[in-house]
C-alpha cells in the first residue's frame, strides 16, 4: 500500500471533527474521497499531512509511520498536497510559484520540471511572468496543482480540484490528472461532484459527518443507488 | 539655500542607518509576524561590537572587517535568540512575542552597561573618509556621502535576493502563507532563523555605521527603536522599499523641523505617521493583511461571571488589603498604593486589549493625561483634591474620544503602532510646552486633602477607587456592551452583520479604558505629588502591556494579578539589585516562556484539567463543522 490511514480523530478546539477515518490508497490509483460540503474532505487531507494539530491516528506512508513528522517533512516524503482553496502565492509569479514547491528529484519517480508542468497546463506556459494573483480561477486550480508536482511527489491529495471551474476546465482537469496517473502517481481526490469522480476514480469512499460511510469501487457506488443518494444527494 | 541643501544631505545621511534597521524591523515582521522590540538593542550591539573591534584592529581592513565582523556577531547572536526563545512561543499570542523581545532588550541594556562601561564611548573615524567636502561653501563630512550612497545600494541588493535567489522567493511565499510553503516541503523554521539573522544583521550594520557619527552609549536603542517603528509603519510593515522612502522622509522631517517649527519638532513625525495610517491605513507600501491574526483576546475557554465561592475570595481579600494599614509601615504603604494605580491602569488595558481585542501600545497617554488633568486642577484653579479627581481623569477621557476617534479606524498592528503614535504626541506636549506642563521639570505639589494626606487614609481611598473601578470594568465585560465588544472582536463580519457598529462599538472601549486609566493617572498625580511627562512616556505603556499579559490575555481579570506580580517584582528588585533591568527582563522572558498563558491563565489550564481530564468531546460534528468553517474564514 502507498498510503494507509487508520483510526484518525481530529479535533478543532472542542469541536469533533473526524472520528475514526480510515482508507488506503494502492500505488498507480485514483482514489476518490466523496462527501458534501462540511462532511470532513478537507479535514481529513489536512489531518494526513500534519495541518491539524490535534489528531490521532496512524498514517502510513510507503510502509512507514509519519504521523508524528512536521508537514514539510510528511512533503518532503513525497506526499504532495494540493489545497481546496488553492492559496496561490498571489505576490509571485508562475515561476515563482514553482521554485517555492521545488524538490530534489526522487528515485523511482517522475520528475517534473516547469517545463513538464507546461505541457501538462498549456495555459500557463503563456503567463509564466504573470503573478498568481492576476489569473483566472482555473489558471490558479493548474498552477497550484503544477506547483505541488514540482515536488517530484509519489502521491498526491487533491482537495476538490474541479470546484468553481467551468465545465470546459473541468475536463481539461480531468484529462490531466489521468496524465498524472499515467505518469505512475497515485493521487486522492476530494470530490462533492460524483460526475467528475467516475471519470478518473478507480475506487471510491464515502465520508459524512466526518465518518467513513462506504467504501469500494466505483462500480460498486454504481450499483449501489440507496448509498449514493444518503450521503451524496443535494 | 545652501544652508538647506547642506541640512537635506545631513538628513540623507541620518536616514541610511534608519533604513537599515527599519528594513531589518519590516523583513521579520513580513515574514515572521513579529514585531521585534529588541530590534533597537541589536542595533545597539552592532555599535557596542563594533567599536570594540575596529578600536583593536587599526587601519582599513581593520575597520571594515570589524565593521563585518561585529554585524556577524550580531546577526549570529540574534539567530540564537530566536532558536532559543522567539521558536518556543511562536503559537503564543502575537503580543508575546513583543513582550519577549522587551524582556530581551531590558537585558542587554544592562549587559551593555556590565561589559563596556556606562561611558559614552567615541569610535575611530572611517579610514578613507576622516575629510570633509566643500558644498556651497559649507563642509560636510565625506563619510556622509558614503552613508548617502549606502542606502540605495542595500535597497537593491536587498531587492536581488528577494527576487533573484530562491530563498528569497521562499521568503516572499512565507510573507502571503506561511503553511502553504510548509505544504510544500519547506521547513519553516530554518526559514525564519535565516530571515531573523538577516534583519538583525541589518539593524547591527545600522548600528556599527554610526560609530563614526555619533558616540556609542547604552541609550541608543530606545532612542531608534521608536522612530524605527514610525518608519515602518509609514512605509508599510513587510515592505523593504516602503522602509527607504519612509527613512529618507522621516529623517528630512527631523532635519528641517528643527529649523521651521523647532516648537513641535519632536511631534512632527508622529503627526505624519498619525495623518499616513488615517489616509493609508497599511501604509504609503503596505498591502492590507489578507489573512488577519485571531484578535488579542480570543479565548476557546467561555468567560463567565464569578461564582459565589469566587465573590466571597475576591471580598476576603479586598478585606485583606483594607487591614494593610493596621500593621503595614508608611512605606509598605505607598507601595501597596502604587501598586493599586498600576492594578486600576492595568485593569483599563487589559478591558481595551481583551474584550476589545484592541492592543493599544499608548495606554500611558491617557493615565499621563488624567495626571495632568488632576495637576492642571490644583495649579491653576487651586481646586481641592476631591474635585481634581473627579475632573482631572476627564482630560483623559478627552484625549481617548480624540485619539481614540482614528484609532479605531486601524486594527492589529497598526492600531498598536498609532496608540503609540497619539501618546508620543502627547509626551512631547508635555515635554515641550514647559510654559503650561513645566516640561522635564514636571508638576510639584499636588497633595492630597488633609483627610486622605496620611498614607493610610490615602491608601484606603486608592483602594476603595480602584475596586470600584475594576469592579465596573468587569460589569461592563458581562453587559451587552461586552457582549457586542466581544463579537466585533471575534468577528467584525458577522457581528456587523447582526447590526452592532464595529467602529463606534470598538471607540466606546477605548473612550472607557481611556478614562479609567486617567483615573488611575489622577490618583498616581496625588500620590506622588507631583507629574512628570515621563507618566504618559513608552516605558509607561510597556508596563502596563507587560502587567496584562503576564496576568494573561485570554482571562477575564488577569491584570489584576499581573499588575500586582510585576509592580512588586520591579519595585523590589530595584532596590535590590544594581541590574534589576537585567533580572527584570530575564524574569519577564522566564515568564514568557514558562506561562504563555499569562499567570491567571495557567492557573485555569490547571483548574481546568483537574475537572475534567480527557479532552472535550461532546460537541458533536455539526458544531465541528461551525468551528472548522470558522477557522477557514479566519
Amino acid at each position: 500500500m502507498k498510503l494507509e490511514v487508520s483510526g484518525l480523530n481530529s479535533h478543532y478546539g472542542p469541536a469533533h471533527i473526524l472520528f475514526d477515518v480510515g482508507f488506503e490508497v494502492g500505488a498507480g490509483e485514483v482514489v476518490a474521497l466523496l462527501g458534501r460540503n462540511g462532511a470532513g474532505k478537507s479535514t481529513t487531507f489536512r489531518s494526513v499531512v500534519g495541518l491539524v494539530a490535534q489528531r490521532t491516528g496512524q498514517i502510513r506512508f510507503e510502509g512507514e509511520d509519519v504521523s508524528r513528522l512536521p508537514t514539510y517533512e510528511v512533503v518532503r516524503r513525497g506526499l504532495g498536497y494540493v489545497p481546496e482553496d488553492r492559496r496561490i502565492f498571489t505576490e509571485l509569479t508562475v515561476e515563482e510559484n514553482f521554485t517555492v514547491g521545488r524538490q530534489p528529484p526522487r528515485a523511482g519517480v517522475a520528475t517534473w520540471t516547469p517545463e513538464r508542468i507546461y505541457e501538462l497546463f498549456p495555459n500557463l506556459g503563456e503567463m509564466r511572468k504573470r503573478p498568481g494573483g492576476q489569473m483566472s480561477g482555473g489558471e490558479q486550480q493548474m498552477l497550484t496543482i503544477g506547483r505541488t508536482l514540482m515536488g517530484n511527489p509519489s502521491l498526491v491529495l487533491l482537495d476538490e480540484p474541479s470546484e468553481g471551474l467551468a465545465p470546459k476546465i473541468v475536463e481539461q482537469m480531468a484529462d490531466a490528472i489521468l496524465t498524472m496517473k499515467r505518469e505512475g502517481l497515485s493521487i486522492v481526490i476530494s470530490e462533492q461532484n460524483l460526475h467528475f469522480a467516475k471519470l478518473i476514480s478507480d475506487r471510491a469512499y464515502i465520508i459524512e459527518k466526518g465518518r467513513i460511510r462506504f467504501s469500494g469501487t466505483m462500480a460498486e457506488l454504481e450499483a449501489n443507488p440507496e448509498v449514493r443518494d444518503a450521503y451524496l444527494a443535494v | 539655500m545652501e544652508f538647506l541643501l547642506v541640512q537635506a544631505l545631513s538628513g540623507l545621511a541620518s536616514a541610511a542607518s534608519l533604513f537599515l534597521v527599519a528594513s531589518g524591523l519590516s523583513i521579520i515582521f513580513g515574514v515572521m509576524r513579529i514585531v521585534n522590540f529588541a530590534h533597537g538593542a541589536f542595533y545597539m550591539l552592532g555599535a557596542y561590537v563594533a567599536f570594540t573591534l575596529t578600536d583593536r584592529f587599526a587601519g582599513p581592513l581593520g575597520f571594515w572587517g570589524g565593521i563585518l565582523v561585529a554585524c556577524l556577531v550580531v546577526a549570529a547572536v540574534g539567530a540564537l535568540m530566536e532558536m532559543l526563545l522567539l521558536r518556543r512561543i511562536y503559537h503564543a499570542p502575537e503580543l508575546f512575542q513583543l513582550l519577549a523581545t522587551f524582556g530581551v532588550t531590558l537585558m542587554v541594556e544592562d549587559i551593555v552597561v556590565l561589559i563596556w562601561g556606562a561611558e559614552d564611548l567615541m569610535g575611530p573615524r572611517a579610514p578613507g573618509f576622516t575629510g570633509a567636502v566643500t558644498v556651497f561653501g559649507r563642509l560636510v563630512p565625506s563619510y556622509d556621502f558614503l552613508l548617502i550612497a549606502l542606502g540605495p545600494i542595500v535597497l537593491g541588493l536587498l531587492w536581488l535576493l528577494f527576487h533573484g535567489t530562491r530563498w528569497g522567493v521562499l521568503v516572499r511565499a512565507a510573507t502571503q502563507d506561511r503553511d502553504m510553503v510548509a505544504s510544500l516541503g519547506v521547513n519553516q523554521k530554518w526559514l525564519f532563523t535565516s530571515v531573523f539573522a538577516l534583519g538583525v544583521f541589518l539593524a547591527a550594520l545600522g548600528g556599527a555605521l554610526q560609530i563614526p557619527r555619533t558616540t556609542v552609549s547604552h541609550a541608543m536603542d530606545l532612542s531608534i527603536i521608536v522612530e524605527v517603528f514610525v518608519v515602518v509603519v509609514i512605509g508599510g510593515l513587510g515592505s523593504v522599499t516602503g522602509a527607504f522612502v519612509a527613512a529618507i522622509l522621516v529623517s528630512e522631517l527631523n532635519a528641517f523641523g528643527i529649523l521651521v517649527l523647532p516648537k513641535i519638532s519632536m511631534v512632527m513625525v508622529f503627526l505624519v505617521m498619525a495623518v499616513v495610517l488615517v489616509v493609508r491605513p497599511w501604509g504609503l507600501f503596505g498591502k492590507p493583511e489578507g489573512t488577519p491574526r485571531a484578535a488579542a483576546g480570543l479565548s476557546i475557554r467561555p468567560w463567565r461571571p464569578m461564582s459565589a465561592l469566587e465573590r466571597m475570595g475576591v471580598a476576603v481579600a479586598i478585606l485583606v488589603a483594607a487591614s494593610l494599614p493596621v500593621f503595614a509601615g508608611n512605606y509598605a504603604l505607598s507601595v501597596g498604593t502604587e501598586i493599586l494605580v498600576f492594578v486600576l491602569f492595568a485593569a483599563s488595558l487589559h478591558f481595551l486589549m481583551t474584550v476589545g481585542g484592541l492592543a493599544s501600545f499608548g495606554h500611558a497617554a491617557y493615565f499621563g493625561l488624567g495626571a495632568y488633568g488632576a495637576a492642571f486642577m490644583v495649579k491653576f484653579l487651586g481646586a481641592p483634591m476631591e474635585l481634581a479627581l473627579l475632573v482631572g481623569p476627564l482630560l483623559g477621557l478627552a484625549g481617548a474620544v480624540l485619539f481614540g476617534w482614528f484609532c479605531v479606524r486601524l486594527s492589529g498592528v497598526y492600531f498598536a503602532m498609532l496608540t503609540l503614535a497619539f501618546a508620543q504626541i502627547a509626551w512631547s506636549v508635555a515635554f515641550q510646552w514647559v510654559e503650561v506642563t513645566g516640561g522635564d521639570n514636571g508638576m510639584l505639589g499636588i497633595w492630597p486633602s488633609k483627610w486622605a494626606s496620611s498614607p493610610q487614609g490615602f491608601f484606603w481611598l486608592t483602594l476603595a477607587i480602584v475596586v470600584i473601578g475594576v469592579g465596573v470594568l468587569r460589569m461592563l465585560v458581562f453587559s451587552p456592551f461586552g457582549y457586542g465588544l466581544r463579537a466585533a472582536r471575534d468577528s467584525t463580519l458577522r457581528s456587523e452583520a447582526i447590526g452592532i457598529d464595529r467602529k463606534s462599538t470598538q471607540w466606546a472601549a477605548f473612550i472607557v479604558a481611556g478614562t479609567f486609566a486617567g483615573i488611575a493617572g489622577a490618583l498616581f498625580a496625588f500620590l506622588k505629588g507631583s507629574v512628570f511627562p515621563e507618566n504618559l512616556a513608552i516605558p509607561t505603556s510597556v508596563d502596563g502591556l507587560v502587567m496584562v499579559l503576564l496576568g494573561g490575555i485570554e482571562t477575564v481579570s488577569g491584570a489584576v494579578i499581573g499588575a500586582i506580580v510585576y509592580k512588586a517584582l520591579a519595585i523590589w528588585l530595584m532596590s535590590k539589585t544594581e541590574l534589576s533591568k537585567l533580572v527584570l527582563g530575564g524574569v519577564i522572558v522566564v515568564l514568557v516562556v514558562a506561562f504563555p498563558k499569562g499567570i491567571v491563565g495557567f492557573l485555569e489550564d490547571l483548574r481546568h484539567r483537574r475537572r475534567r481530564p480527557p479532552a472535550p468531546d461532546g460537541a458533536g460534528p455539526e458544531a465541528a463543522g461551525y468551528v472548522a468553517k470558522v477557522e477557514a474564514a479566519e
